[in-house]
């Protein structure tokens, strides 16, 4: 596929407005329908996208696997982290009304957090499913 | 006019279904799959579930397409014989699912506003919402407030399936090691 002309340059061009997408979902998350599990699962596709169009390696190089592998661990981390930064502030765990004056907008900031720690695992995860399926196509031919 | 819509969706996911099952190419099985996941995106939706319904998309007929589409390159494209009749696999899925059918008899009527399970705390949630948490969209404010503990071990769950899967694929790696033409750099380009 990486010798047509159109799909690249369609690739090329429609991939900055997957990403922006997948950012939408996320910070809108609380206006409407979407969040950060489908806004990582839009964002994987970007990449996967890409790699179906310039070859896993070009892709590889931009977004390592050894990246992916760490965001799939970090969102858990900063989802957890939420809740024990609340807690240290002497709420509840993952109690939101901590992280500021307005209970209200504790809440919208905890709920961008916690959402953000869900994008980066599932983006992650699904990369790196991603990586590992068509890397042993690579490998078996 | 939504029963109108409702009806298409249902039938052409019937008919997704059977083509599903008759279909023997394994390319043409995951694009069938392909659009069953996005039939049932359009369900969700006349159903005013529209959060579903983005998740199914994305995740049903978008990543996991393109994930069966990289274990077709792995297996073939087309589907071996069953070596067996399925006459004792039919009987057994008839059976259970008719012990399922006969199950639902006793749950409470699809969609009744007097539910049960819509008066435990849904109303708290609905009711409450916009004051203590603010934000309009409620299907939000349960997922990453009300029930955040329960987000947070689904996350866990995704990481730990990915783990899982790293284990499984990423693994077999050291195995055929010991073979002379060690992948060149441009065999895994593809």
């Amino acid at each position: 596929m990486r010798d047509d002309f159109i799909v690249r340059v369609g690739a090329r061009i429609v991939t900055p407005f997957i990403v922006t997408f997948a950012l939408y979902v996320h910070f809108h998350g609380d206006f409407g329908p979407g969040g950060g599990f489908q806004a990582g699962v839009i964002l994987a596709a970007a990449f996967a996208l890409l790699a179906l169009v310039y070859g896993l390696e070009a892709v590889q190089r931009v977004l390592p696997p050894w990246f992916a592998r760490a965001c799939a661990a970090l969102g858990v981390l900063i989802f957890a982290g939420v809740g024990v930064v609340t807690m240290l502030l002497g709420h509840n765990y993952l109690g939101y009304n901590a992280l500021a004056h307005d209970p209200k907008h504790g809440q919208h900031y905890g709920i961008l957090l916690v959402e953000f720690g869900v994008l980066v695992t599932v983006f992650g995860v699904m990369t790196m499913v991603f990586y590992l399926f068509a890397g042993r196509a690579g490998r078996d031919e | 006019m939504i029963n109108v819509v409702g009806i298409v969706l249902f039938t052409l996911l019937g008919a997704t279904a059977l083509a599903l099952v008759r279909v023997r190419n394994l390319f043409a099985v995951v694009m069938l799959a392909g659009v069953y996941s996005l039939l049932s995106a359009g369900l969700f939706t006349v159903m005013d579930a529209v959060d579903v319904a983005f998740t199914e998309a994305a995740v049903g007929a978008g990543i996991s397409t393109v994930l069966f589409l990289g274990a077709l390159a792995l297996v073939g494209h087309r589907e071996a014989r069953p070596g067996h009749r399925p006459i004792l696999p039919l009987v057994v899925v008839a059976v259970t699912g008719a012990t399922l059918v006969y199950g639902t008899m006793d749950l409470p009527g699809f969609g009744d506003p007097a539910n049960p399970v819509h008066h435990h705390v849904a109303d708290h949630y609905l009711e409450e919402s916009s004051r203590e948490i603010g934000i309009p969209n409620v299907v939000t404010s349960v997922l990453a407030s009300y029930r955040g503990y329960d987000t947070m071990g689904e996350t866990t769950v995704v990481f730990a399936a990915a783990v899982g899967v790293m284990l499984l694929l990423a693994g077999r790696r050291r195995t055929p090691a010991p073979e002379p033409d060690e992948a060149p750099a441009g065999a895994a380009d593809r």
